[in-house]
């Protein structure tokens, strides 16, 4: 009981100091992976499941690869990749282009919408980024760029399971 | 990324493709290259992608996914995904593809 309490603490600990990252690199397609890798690390101290660092992982991924091929037509260019760590255990990501940017935005994040069916694109990436994140914002000015945000909260996990595992620990002890 | 090489093997009329660790953007036009050319050279019918090796996937893997359907169903071919993870059913299944694909775990 007095290690969870400790394991329980150490965390809210954890979670109250805030971090950021900020990241720039080339619109190169190699780098889709080298922003997912960063993520997940960044988020590791959160203490994440295995499928949230996969939601995460997604979304960023999804909104790199539309900067690299919507953004700047495979022409290459810079991507910004913004990542923060709040008090209350809230990651917010921020992916920035300067490329073409959304003359429609709404309808950009339709689902299946996509202006890039030659290429196979699915149409599913805004889609995936709503589903997998907690909040999702875009703002895009032609000719100017795009800024994606969103966010995803992190609750202290630790406190609903307690309860459970308190059981098991007494059970086993043969006490009470 | 450094990412395995696909391996692609023809058995029957089915054309099996072992997908990478990581399926996104970047290693799409690979897959999708050699995926066409086996089927145009072989007379595939249908097309399994095997999953089994496959630890994340974004929309790049569901837009490989439907571009090979749209190549083989016209001559009645079928698309396989096997060895999917509960993750990559769960993203066939969001973005509609299991009611056009069979979805085997």
């Amino acid at each position: 009981m007095l290690f969870m309490e400790k394991e329980c603490a150490k965390k809210e600990q954890v979670r109250t100091s805030k971090n950021e990252i900020y990241m720039e690199f080339d619109a190169i397609s190699e780098n889709e992976g080298l922003a997912r890798v960063v993520i997940a690390a960044f988020l590791s101290r959160l203490d994440p499941t295995v499928d949230e660092v996969d939601d995460v992982k997604t979304a960023v991924s999804e909104a790199v690869t539309n900067a690299i091929i919507h953004g700047y037509g495979n022409q290459g260019g810079s991507v910004v990749m913004k990542a923060k760590l709040s008090e209350n255990g809230r990651l917010s990501v921020d992916i920035v282009d300067k490329g073409v940017g959304i003359a429609d935005v709404e309808q950009a994040m339709q689902p299946l919408f996509t202006t890039g069916a030659e290429n196979e694109r699915s149409g599913m990436g805004f889609s995936f980024m709503e589903a997998f994140m907690d909040g999702l914002e875009v703002e895009s000015t032609p000719g100017e760029g795009t800024s994606v945000h969103m966010w995803k909260d992190f609750a202290c996990r630790t406190e609903k399971k307690q309860p459970l595992l308190q059981a098991a620990v007494w059970n086993r002890d043969s006490r009470l | 990324m450094e990412q395995k090489m696909e391996e692609y093997a023809i058995i029957e009329n089915y054309l099996c493709i072992k997908m990478p660790k990581e399926v996104d953007h970047h290693g799409a036009s690979g897959i999708r290259e050699c995926a066409d050319r086996l089927i145009l050279d072989d007379k595939v019918k249908n097309i399994v992608f095997d999953f089994e090796d496959t630890t994340f996937m974004d929309s790049s893997g569901i837009g490989i996914i439907i571009g090979r359907y749209r190549k083989i169903s016209c001559f009645g071919g079928k698309v396989y995904a096997i060895n999917t993870s509960e993750r990559i059913q769960r993203l066939l299944r969001s973005s509609g593809l299991s009611s056009i694909i069979e979805i085997i775990a």
